[in-house]
């Protein structure tokens, strides 16, 4: 019982940090047409920042939580402005550019930890949650909530204020919105912090629970490509429900059976979905 | 012949014979480096073959590897002969590619991009979770070739012997495949990757093509695969991931996939560059992406058009080419 429910949890948790890794990547395909590589990393360096604020420079977790939010979204307005903003015209440009932040960002870390580093974060909620003889962790269960928060903060953002309108209206029609007068810089921009901001926010929640080193990016952008694609790429409520589904399948498989056999099923569940319905759940249609 | 054909061959000629004399010059440690330089420019040459009919895949590293384990598999359980070894790592490795192209090929682009992904680190866990693959440690203690030409033996566990027998499969496979680009075959690639919907529409059935072009150098590959086998004498799953997937990638961007000959230099040069990076083992991958994003930013054709700019020498130049050339078709907004 106590295990099932530990896997129910874990599989929530992983659902919600991948939710928040996927959702930026939907949405800055969807903004600006560029599958970002280097993605899996912002969350590496949210993850990394919060270790530095938090135990190295002996601050709290949460100037942590803030900081890594606040650099990772200055980082992605650094790679806009300074590389795809020079590329616009060249998406597949972009795409190898972001391979190529992935690469200096992760020697970054391994320069700044070494590459075997034990950085460990304390977490602001120590301890468990006693219900009956169930035991459920408290920073789990806090990974959970405040996710779902910032989706519900990120749902309102995109659908009730203008920025959000403009965003949706750039991903629907870039050309049409900045005949507008929708600036299509300034919504990358904010599009690129935001996404960036996720990720790191992601990477902070992750930070107590995971091993933070240089390579924690590479199975979460892997996760998160296999996700975007189930959900149809670009779309941000395919995303979340892709998320759901896929970690829940990978935390049991990985739990029940083992993590490799997770790791290819969901690797075939990618293929099938790019095979029969190259759209995802809920893409558009983009004809392959 | 013209007088231009003359010079290429009597380049290619000079080229392979100052190759053949690196043993002679050097000591074992870079002669076997050499070994591997032959097998990755027959890598990144394998690879243009794909990148001409303007697809980027990461399933060719695991290709090679097809190709490296049925080698591994065929010299330890069945003592076979090395070119048989050859000839039949490039039939497994066409034959995993050709399984792999019926669903691959339904995609393009980025999708193809992250279909082959999928399918090849499918495989390569695969290999990781099978006993008969070696599971994580791989296949090791695989014997050199030797060849008894009665009395008279060639042993080429010798790294010098090796090198000259590497060099000899590559410099027949690279002919091969110049042959096979300046044919038709090779102008239909072409046409696929500039004008996929004008090629069909003119009657050429691009998906077979592609199909062609997947598969063929997936042989070669597979033979390139062979080659490492015998070279390392092991072979690890863990020697064809993703990172080995994106040099490769890496390494076509930088070096440049417009000309055959480029290809060729850009493997040897990038290789030597590569080994004097060695001092800084953990910085590479910056170093890597440094260079990555500033030829995209400033030499989006990679670094044989700076080359070719900067002196006319390389031959195959031709001017009328935009920026498309090179990088990854993709599926237009709808």
């Amino acid at each position: 019982m106590q295990m099932l429910i530990d896997t129910l949890v874990n599989a929530a948790m992983a659902s919600a940090a991948t939710a928040l890794v996927s959702i930026g990547l939907a949405l800055i395909f969807g903004v600006m047409r560029i599958e970002n590589f280097a993605h899996g990393e912002l969350y590496m360096v949210g993850a990394y920042v919060t270790w530095y604020v938090s135990s190295a420079l002996g601050l709290t977790y949460f100037p942590g939580l803030v900081c890594a939010v606040l650099i990772t979204a200055l980082l992605g307005a650094l790679m806009e402005v300074a590389l795809f903003r020079r590329l616009r015209s060249n998406p597949v440009g972009c795409l190898i550019i972001t391979v190529g932040v992935l690469l200096v960002l992760q020697t970054a870390a391994v320069w700044f930890g070494g590459v075997n580093s034990t950085l460990l974060v304390d977490t602001p909620f120590p301890g468990v949650l006693r219900i009956g003889t169930l035991a459920l962790p408290w920073h789990r269960l806090f990974v959970i909530v405040a996710a779902i928060i910032l989706m519900l903060a990120l749902t309102w953002l995109l659908r009730r204020t203008a920025f959000g309108w403009a965003v949706r209206a750039v991903a629907q029609d870039a050309e049409a919105a900045s005949l507008q007068g929708i600036s299509i810089g300034r919504i990358s921009i904010l599009a690129m912090m935001l996404s960036a901001g996720l990720a790191g926010a992601a990477g902070a929640f992750m930070a107590p629970i995971v091993r933070v080193n240089p390579f924690m990016g590479q199975p979460v952008i892997i996760t998160a490509f296999i996700v975007i694609i189930m959900g149809g790429i670009g779309s941000i409520e395919g995303a979340i429900i892709a998320s759901v589904l896929y970690s829940t399948f990978f935390t049991f498989v990985s739990t029940y059976l083992d993590s490799t056999v997770a790791t290819i099923a969901g690797l075939c569940i990618m293929l099938g979905v790019l095979i029969f319905m190259p759209n995802g759940l809920m893409g558009k249609a983009e004809k392959v | 012949m013209t007088s231009r054909q003359t010079w290429h061959a009597i380049g290619a000629m000079t080229s392979i014979a100052a190759a053949a004399l690196l043993p002679v010059v050097s000591g074992d440690y870079y002669t076997s480096f050499g070994t591997e330089i032959a097998i990755m420019v027959l890598m990144l040459s394998s690879y243009r073959l794909i990148v001409l009919t303007g697809e980027w895949s990461f399933a060719h590293v695991v290709l090679q590897g097809v190709g490296a384990y049925t080698a591994a598999i065929a010299v330890k359980d069945f003592d076979w002969p090395f070119p048989l070894t050859i000839a039949a790592g490039a039939a497994m490795a066409a034959l995993m590619a050709t399984i792999l192209s019926f669903p691959l090929l339904r995609m393009k682009g980025f999708y193809f991009l992250m279909g082959s992904f999928a399918a090849a680190e499918a495989i390569r866990l695969l290999w990781r979770k099978i006993p008969f693959f070696g599971g994580t440690r791989g296949l090791s203690n695989i014997p050199a070739p030797y060849l008894d030409l009665g009395g008279l033996t060639i042993d080429f566990g010798h790294p010098a012997n090796f090198f000259h027998l590497s060099l000899a499969v590559v410099v027949c496979c690279l002919f091969l495949m110049w042959r096979m680009e300046r044919a038709r075959i090779g102008h239909i690639w072409r046409a696929i990757q500039q004008q996929d919907i004008l090629a069909q529409s003119v009657g050429i059935e691009s998906r077979t093509y592609r199909r062609l072009a997947f598969v063929i150098a997936a042989a070669f590959a597979g033979i390139a695969g062979v080659l490492l086998a015998y070279a390392f004498g092991t072979v690890t799953p863990n020697r064809f991931g993703l990172n080995f997937a994106l040099y490769l990638m890496i390494w076509s961007i930088v070096g440049g996939t417009r000309t055959f000959y480029g290809v060729v230099l850009g493997g040897v040069v990038l290789m030597i560059f590569d080994e004097s990076l060695r001092f800084a083992e953990e910085l590479r991958p910056g170093v890597y992406g440094l260079i990555l994003i500033g030829v995209m930013l400033f030499c989006p054709q990679g670094l044989e058009r700076l080359l070719q700019s900067m002196a006319r020498v390389l031959p195959g130049t031709r001017s009328d080419e935009s920026g498309e050339r090179g990088t990854l078709s993709r599926p237009g907004k709808s």
